[in-house]
């Protein structure tokens, strides 16, 4: 398995927000490259002129009345937040330090 | 300087839609932090989106009046990112089958008018609102998030890089503004942030056809920032090229108390973001007749009305700009029309004292019955009363509806302008003030202010103020 | 007999007649659980209180003579990915371990309404992705046929539920096979409805355009029953399919005279059990000497449909798992960065299995390589579906087995996720097609190990599954019915 493929799994991974150990990381770069390589098997197909489907379902966009409804009480809506200061759901530091800049 | 300015905008707008683009719940400002959410708004596992059909009319609405081409079938995507104000971790909007193509508006620069045109208008749903810890989210520890905004149905209007300055940009924004005030899609309140504006700016050399690397401009609360920021973002520019440096591509942000932009660098990589087809939301398939039954429901738009104003009335420009910048007032004026035919005059009183009384009692301009201010006026022209009493009268109308005709009836606020009633009260008040007529004698013109006030006295304010001056000069 | 070996329709029919009492009903589940779930861990949360609370409730109303729905009573296990309100909902991953959703999925709404007790919520693979049960964030559960062999999955635990007489029925999801795979490893009925028939909402979401909530139960009526109650369009799911609902449980036996079978000939057959191929052609040749057409069918697109699935189920997949980054709900890691936070609660709270479809997904869908991987995925789909609708212009059913093999031992594809994948090779093509699909039970392996047949119907054509699952049920042998659990001390339950 190549390197760069490894580095395209850091990339991946750093896309994807998923923090890997590294030992981790090479056992899944193996395994994702032959899980890649098995659905590369699809460029096999001739699909000129195939229209892709992103819905089996052949109906058109359902519309509905724009109507307030009951929401859900504060509580209940922060019911499973990790961090709250009062009505408002906390988060850490957003801008990136020197390093995550890297 | 020798390089020309490229300018393209993107505005966010909120639809003034009860109700989320994808939810029930309810879209109103200023509610407490997080009690305007519901699981689906909220993207809570397991929850599903359903359009508000009230959101596509008012897109549409507003995508027919800013000329662009409406796609009778579009579709939504997911566009993924990492972000604390982002529920579900992507935002529904529309990558390549925007629901509106093309358009433009035309707006009137220094040099003429330019039509700007726009790449596309399109739908997507709004996210939370940040509070950063020290108000900026630049050095903040933490930041809190409030998710009532998440999900409010936003219209994205992307410009054509078409826009050689700040103020052109501001410019552009005002005219914008107007049209969709008119097309009654948004309210257009960037202090609400139901209008917000991004735009992209760069360099190149004079005649260059390429265009130069751009910086991305954002964090601008008024079209007023938009245009400080556009002119500093332009002169930090020109300073980088001139000193033989690169521009970078990067995200600034306009700092409204320094008055500079401050580079925000992200990640390398992270603006992949991984478009595809939004499986839970079937495709819109418009029928072209709905289409154009909306396209009947818009109003005149904006610059058909400047015209039609200065046309049919005669107004100037500038007046005609005011009359149709201000919806309500323009509709005021040409209801008051009907009954007075002195448009200038009419204008004038519309523009300037109705307007000042207005916001000193905080009233809407729909709440004044538009004959009243005609009768006013006729009554003016009819000598009955004089200008002072009159903005008084207009004062009163305003805060409670009053009928002119019948409270100068009431009070017994006829002007006096007959000779026989003022000269007799002229006399009294030379009689009574010597030392003014003096001053006056001696060329103090302000003596002369003096007597006229205390005739005004005597007479309630009645007085002609035209005739009492010539009688006046007469007799001193 | 103990009630907990009565099938749902029995215990609609004894409630409804008054026979028993719902609490008698429940006890008698709830203590079958006491017993035999501590072998078998098919529940994550088990919910006696509220069970009994409303079985309380439903016998209360009969009393009084009030009109209950038909499976008033009858107590029902759901998979742990549909949300309950109020009753942690984990999905089998650390990263829900704790969290408690404020409402109901739209199906629990409705069984709520209809009365049905519930009894707890049942275990699978983490976020329904796999084959086995066996990526389940807190244990796996076992195959009550052999302790030591998986239940299948994702939905295992539901399987098990109902196989184990845990419960006469019970709700599962199907995106790729994960409620057919299971039924037919366990020796239990297994329907994935037409994809829309039954609400999405409140189903955590795996890969959207494929999920789709059914029914594990012990045969074609129970299913029927319940299938009823949750079919149907729901406002709050754009993707469910407007129309009338049939009544699923009228006309279940019709004669096969005119009925037209395609027996399914898979692009290839390396890794089938030759005892399933087996078991295919028996069921083929009893279908025709009863008066059916059976002719043979071939889906040629069945490896490159597996393989366009494990690009769009992973796809949408890791766009559906972007939202937990321990912000408002769930496991949160803590950090000093928000980034920090993101990347290490995802990184410590999802499981293996789960981080492979993720970054399957994102790399799929990722710039430069959306055309190849995922555009390209999706354009097979479309050749996919057009091959069923090619095959329905000439079969009004498909035949084949619902799982390549009997149940795999515990440990046994672990290391191999390929290996993992290719057991649901018999089932991915019918979700991708959005057609439905019944798994039920087809005899036994030579092991004792249950092996399992399929049924695939055209759009909305849930009554001639049904239909033909009951016939299979009355005419071909079908001994024993229920595993024999050794670990019961004083004997097991008996076989019908």
């Amino acid at each position: 398995m190549p390197a760069d493929f490894v580095r395209e799994v850091d990339y991946v991974a750093r896309l994807a927000r998923l923090f890997l150990e590294p030992e981790e990381k090479e056992h899944m770069a193996g395994q994702l490259s032959d899980i890649l390589e098995n659905a590369r098997r699809i460029q096999e197909l001739d699909t000129t002129g195939i229209e892709p489907t992103s819905h089996v379902t052949e109906l058109p966009a359902v519309l509905r009345e724009d109507r307030v409804r009951p929401s859900l009480p504060l509580e209940r809506a922060l019911q499973n937040a990790p961090r709250r200061k009062e009505g408002f759901v906390r988060v850490p530091r957003i801008t990136l330090s020197e390093e995550e800049q890297e | 300087m020798n390089y020309d300015v490229v300018i393209g905008l993107e505005i966010h707008v909120e639809l003034l839609t009860a109700s989320k683009l994808f939810c029930g719940c309810s879209t109103a400002f200023g509610r407490e932090p997080n009690s305007n959410c519901c699981p689906v708004c909220l993207g809570l596992p397991g929850s599903l989106p359903v359009f508000n059909r009230r959101a596509i009319e008012l897109a549409l609405k507003a995508a027919l009046a800013l000329n662009s081409e409406v796609q009778l079938q579009s579709r939504f995507d997911r566009k993924n990112y990492f972000y604390p104000d982002l529920p579900k971790a992507y935002q529904v909007s529309q990558y390549d089958q925007p629901l509106a193509r093309g358009g433009y508006l035309e707006v009137e620069f220094e040099d003429g008018i330019h039509r700007v045109h726009l790449e596309r208008v399109h739908l997507e749903e709004e996210a939370g609102k940040l509070i950063h810890a020290g108000d900026s989210i630049i050095g903040a520890g933490h930041s809190l998030v409030d998710y009532n905004r998440a999900g409010i149905p936003l219209l994205e209007i992307v410009t054509a890089p078409e826009l050689h300055s700040g103020r052109e940009a501001r410019y552009f924004l005002e005219d914008l503004r107007t049209v969709l005030l008119y097309s009654g899609s948004s309210d257009c309140k960037m202090e609400e942030g139901s209008l917000r504006c991004d735009a992209n700016i760069s360099l190149r050399p004079k005649g260059s056809r390429e265009l130069g690397t751009k910086a991305e401009v954002k964090n601008m609360n008024s079209f007023r920032s938009v245009e400080l920021a556009l002119d500093y973002e332009v002169g930090r520019q020109e300073r980088v090229l001139s000193e033989g440096g690169k521009v970078i591509q990067e995200t600034c942000h306009w700092d409204e108390e320094k008055k500079q932009t401050i580079a925000l660098r992200s990640k390398e990589g992270s603006s992949d973001y991984r478009y595809f087809p939004e499986p839970d939301l079937l495709p819109l398939v418009l029928e072209s007749s709905f289409i154009e039954e909306l396209s009947r429901q818009l109003p005149e738009l904006p610059a058909r009305r400047r015209e039609r104003l200065q046309e049919q009335y005669g107004l100037e420009k500038e007046e005609a700009f005011l009359l149709t910048a201000n919806r309500d007032l323009g509709d005021f004026f040409e209801e008051a029309a009907k009954e007075y035919p002195d448009y200038r005059h009419l204008a004038k009183w519309v523009q300037g004292d109705l307007l000042y009384q207005l916001r000193e009692s905080l009233k809407k301009v729909d709440e004044l019955e538009p004959g009243l201010l005609a009768d006013l006026l006729l009554l003016l022209d009819e000598g009955k009363i004089n200008r002072p009493v009159a903005k008084e009268l207009l004062a009163e109308m305003v805060k409670t509806g009053a009928d002119p005709k019948e409270m100068v009836k009431d009070r017994g606020l006829e002007q006096i302008s007959g000779r026989d009633t003022l000269l007799p009260v002229v006399e009294k008040v030379i009689a009574q003030n010597p030392e003014a007529v003096e001053n006056y004698r001696r060329g103090k013109k302000k003596a002369l202010a003096f007597l006229v006030g205390r005739v005004m006295a005597e007479t309630q304010g009645r007085a002609d103020p035209a005739e009492l001056n010539r009688i006046l000069q007469e007799k001193i | 007999m103990n009630l907990y070996e009565k099938t749902a329709s029995e215990l609609s029919r004894m409630l409804q007649s008054r026979e028993v009492s719902a609490v008698e009903v429940t006890t008698s589940f709830l203590e079958r659980i006491d017993q035999v779930d501590p072998h078998l861990k098919a529940f994550i949360t088990r919910t006696a209180e509220q069970a009994l609370d409303t079985a309380g409730r439903i016998d209360y109303f009969r009393q009084q003579g009030e009109q209950l729905h038909p499976l008033a009573g009858v107590p029902v296990a759901v998979k742990d990915n549909i949300s309950t309100m109020d009753l942690r909902t984990t999905c089998a991953s650390l990263i829900l371990k704790d969290y408690i959703p404020p409402f109901d999925a739209t199906v629990i709404t409705a069984l709520k309404s209809a009365g049905m007790p519930i009894l707890g919520k049942t275990n699978l693979d983490e976020f329904a992705m796999g084959s086995s049960t066996e990526n389940s964030a807190f244990f796996p559960t076992r195959n009550p046929w052999n302790l030591d062999r998986v239940p299948g999955g994702s939905s295992g635990g539901s399987a098990v539920a109902v196989a184990a007489g845990m419960a006469p029925l019970a709700l599962g999801s199907d995106t790729g096979g994960s409620i057919r795979q299971p039924a037919s490893l366990c020796r239990v009925t297994g329907l994935r409805p037409t994809y829309g028939r039954v609400s999405r909402y409140g189903l955590v979401a795996f890969a959207s355009s494929l999920d789709q909530i059914g029914i594990i139960s012990m045969n074609a009526l129970d299913s029927a029953l319940f299938l009823n109650l949750i079919a149907g369009y729901d406002p709050l799911d754009s993707t469910s399919l407007p129309g009338e609902v049939p009544d699923y449980t009228a006309g279940l036996e019709p004669g096969l005279e005119k009925l037209r079978v395609g027996v399914i000939r898979y692009g290839s057959t390396e890794g089938f059990d030759p005892e399933v191929t087996e078991m295919v052609q028996k069921a083929a040749s009893l279908l025709e000497k009863s008066g059916a057409n059976v002719g043979e069918v071939s889906l040629p697109l069945t490896d490159y449909g597996l393989s366009a699935y494990y690009l769009i189920a992973p796809a949408e997949a890791s766009s559906n798992l972007g939202r937990y980054d321990g912000v408002r709900y769930g496991f949160c890691a803590g950090g000093d960065s928000i980034e920090e936070m993101f990347n290490r609660t995802r990184g410590k709270g999802f499981g293996p299995e789960v981080k492979r479809r993720i970054m399957i997904g994102t790399y799929a869908l990722s710039a430069g390589y959306y055309d190849a991987y995922y555009l390209k995925a999706m354009k097979v789909r479309t050749l996919v579906r057009r091959s069923y609708e090619e095959a329905f212009k000439k079969y009004d059913l498909l035949l084949g087995a619902a799982s390549p093999t009997p149940a795999f031992k515990l440990g046994e594809k672990t290391g191999d996720p390929l290996q993992m994948y290719l057991s649901d090779v018999c089932n991915i093509t019918d979700s991708l097609a959005g057609v439905p699909s019944l798994a039920l039970p087809g005899g036994a392996h030579t092991s004792g190990l249950p092996l399992g047949l399929q049924l695939t119907a055209p759009p909305l054509r849930e009554k001639l599954l049904l239909q033909m699952a009951c016939f299979f049920e009355k005419y071909s042998e079908q001994a024993p019915r229920r595993p024999v659990l050794d670990f019961i001390e004083g004997g097991s339950s008996d076989e019908l």
